[in-house]
């Protein structure tokens, strides 16, 4: 892990209010991995105080690339950066997807989820060119058609894309989670499966439910309040079979099973 | 070419303690410091305050343990720790290996004699430079008094200590009473070495959408530039009234705010917070303290100490 003072390259907004941010980040490159991300600080004058974490969503060459909502004041500042100016960026922080062997992956990204997959669907695709047989599928839900992001990206990397809207603007009307029973029975028959997913809490909630009911393995990827980052103030525990884990050291990907989910 | 610069003594004295300058980490802001070994070369420090102790091991408090607020944090992690012997076992060797005093924190749950057991047991291990006694942790008992918030309880845990140990003692006092300088005055004529101020603020937060408190256990703790001011005046006021050293900390995020601390009296600062937000702030502010001595040509940082001018 590294913390360097990083050359703004890009920061656009792609629609609504998602962003996609380009940065030089040499020393990084090694060390990241998909579900693996960085720490910014957004602002030399404290407001906001504390950094703010973003999964890698890919690297191209020497560069990390993130995408992010406007969702409050730190999103919104970053939001004004242009390119040329510098960012202190502390990564690649904590743990990402394993990679299994399987047939068939299923990814489920629930609105921002999606931008830890591109990177994993980049590694995935690169080992299912050495095997035709295997397959992607994507399962993209969010809000309205307008929070759908990076459905062309994953269709071109190779994947099957699937996508649920609340409303039903798009694709299947209703919960992410429902488009994944829907098509789980046409796939449960490929003994060798393996879900990834990334999303708000109830939705992953329920993807471990499932996962866990079909005996799937599912690699789930955890969102929480970060103070340091880096594993030393203990803020962003989770609770687990084995006791409190850190989100930011052991984390942010978690095997579901291992997950104890409050009642909400 | 330009003649060589003084270089100022940044050494000072707490109790029997000699640190090589006045900065060190705050207890709870650097976990055991093996996380910041990438960011910075941590034998700089002045000395580092672990993440408290407890006799047991603690699990800690249910999440969300944390949220932002404008300038500051709340914190209520409710102490976890791997318990005091995992501690002498696992941590210690690896905090040693630094080669900078490590000031293990330590506090009790329930019985206040839990605070003269480690004390007994750390007073043996020739790695532990000083004890820190967290008597003012916000986040344990929500309806009982703390240590330091009476008078008569701070000098009676602090008698008890004394007697245990021959270590520098510091206690670490809550700003969470109506006259700060009444519990050090206590410490003080109990025995204490040193005093830590502040720990942090009881505060809250709430998200008005589902009406619930930000934290889990509703109150938390407040550190952080907000309450740098509060610090500040209670290093000043606690400065005039007693004659053992100040350890400054609230809020101190830069140089300017550690020289700040110094100024009201502080004999040596903590930084916390900030930890969170550039790993190796530390680093810069020995760096940058040194630098302000030479430039205002005064020779020792302890003539910074209480340097405070009041006629105005």
């Amino acid at each position: 892990m590294l913390q360097i003072r990083s050359k703004l390259l890009y920061n656009q907004r792609v629609q609504g209010g998602f962003f996609r941010l380009v940065a030089r980040a040499a020393g990084m490159i090694r060390e990241a991995a998909p579900g693996k991300f960085v720490d910014i600080r957004i602002d030399d004058g404290y407001g906001p105080l504390l950094r703010r974490p973003f999964s890698i969503h890919r690297v191209r060459e020497q560069n990390i690339e993130v995408i992010y909502e406007v969702l409050g004041k730190g999103t919104e500042v970053l939001s004004r950066k242009k390119p040329g100016e510098y960012l202190d960026i502390i990564g690649p922080l904590g743990n990402g997807y394993s990679i299994l062997d399987v047939r068939y992956s299923i990814l489920i990204a629930g609105g921002m989820g999606v931008a830890p997959l591109i990177f994993l669907t980049e590694k995935l695709a690169e080992r299912k060119t050495q095997n035709a047989k295997r397959k992607i599928i994507v399962l993209i839900g969010a809000k309205t058609k307008n929070e759908i992001l990076c459905a062309k990206e994953f269709t071109r990397l190779g994947c099957d894309v699937k996508i649920s809207t609340d409303d039903g603007s798009r694709g299947f009307k209703g919960k992410v989670t429902d488009l994944l029973k829907k098509i789980l029975p046409f796939v449960i028959c490929h003994k060798r499966l393996a879900i990834y997913a990334c999303g708000p809490r109830p939705m992953l909630k329920e993807v471990s439910r499932v996962s866990t009911t079909y005996k799937i393995p599912a690699q789930i990827s955890l969102e929480e309040h970060l103070a340091c980052g880096i594993g030393a103030c203990l803020g962003c525990v989770v609770n687990t079979k084995e006791g409190f884990k850190r989100v930011c050291k052991e984390g942010p990907v978690f095997n579901a099973e291992e997950i104890i989910w409050p009642d909400c | 070419m330009r003649s060589l610069k003084m270089q100022p003594k940044l050494s000072v004295n707490i109790g029997k303690l000699k640190l090589k300058n006045p900065v060190m980490v705050a207890s709870g802001t650097f976990g055991y410091a093996e996380e910041f070994q990438d960011f910075m070369n941590l034998k700089e420090l002045g000395a580092i305050v672990t993440k408290t102790i407890t006799l047991k091991p603690k699990i800690g408090n249910a999440p969300g343990r944390t949220c932002e607020t404008p300038q500051g944090m709340l914190n209520s992690i409710g102490l976890e720790n791997p318990g005091l012997e995992v501690f002498i076992q696992e941590k210690l060797p690896r905090l040693n290996k630094i080669g900078t005093p490590i000031i293990v924190s330590i506090s009790a749950l329930d019985d206040p004699g839990e605070f003269v057991i480690l004390s007994r047991r750390l007073d043996k291990i020739k790695g532990v430079a000083a004890i820190e006694l967290n008597i003012s942790c916000p986040n344990l008992t929500h309806n009982s008094k703390l240590i330091s918030q009476d008078p008569k309880a701070t000098y009676n845990l602090v008698k008890a200590v004394r007697r245990a140990t021959k270590k520098t003692l510091i206690a670490k006092l809550s700003p969470n009473v109506t006259d700060i300088t009444e519990i050090a005055i206590a410490a003080e004529s109990a025995g204490i070495d040193a005093v830590s101020l502040i720990n942090t603020l009881n505060a809250m937060s709430i998200d008005i959408d589902t009406r619930k408190s930000r934290i889990a256990t509703v109150t938390a703790g407040l550190s952080g530039p907000a309450i740098r001011p509060v610090a500040l005046r209670m290093v000043w006021d606690v400065y005039q009234k007693i004659k053992i050293p100040i350890i400054g900390m609230g809020g101190i995020i830069d140089v300017s705010s550690a020289l700040e601390f110094f100024i009201a009296g502080a004999t040596a600062v903590a930084v916390g917070t900030a930890n969170f937000i550039n790993p190796k702030i530390s680093h810069e502010i020995i760096m940058g303290i040194k630098k302000y001595l030479q430039k205002s040509n005064i020779n020792s940082i302890n003539k910074l100490t209480g340097s405070l001018k009041c006629n105005q």
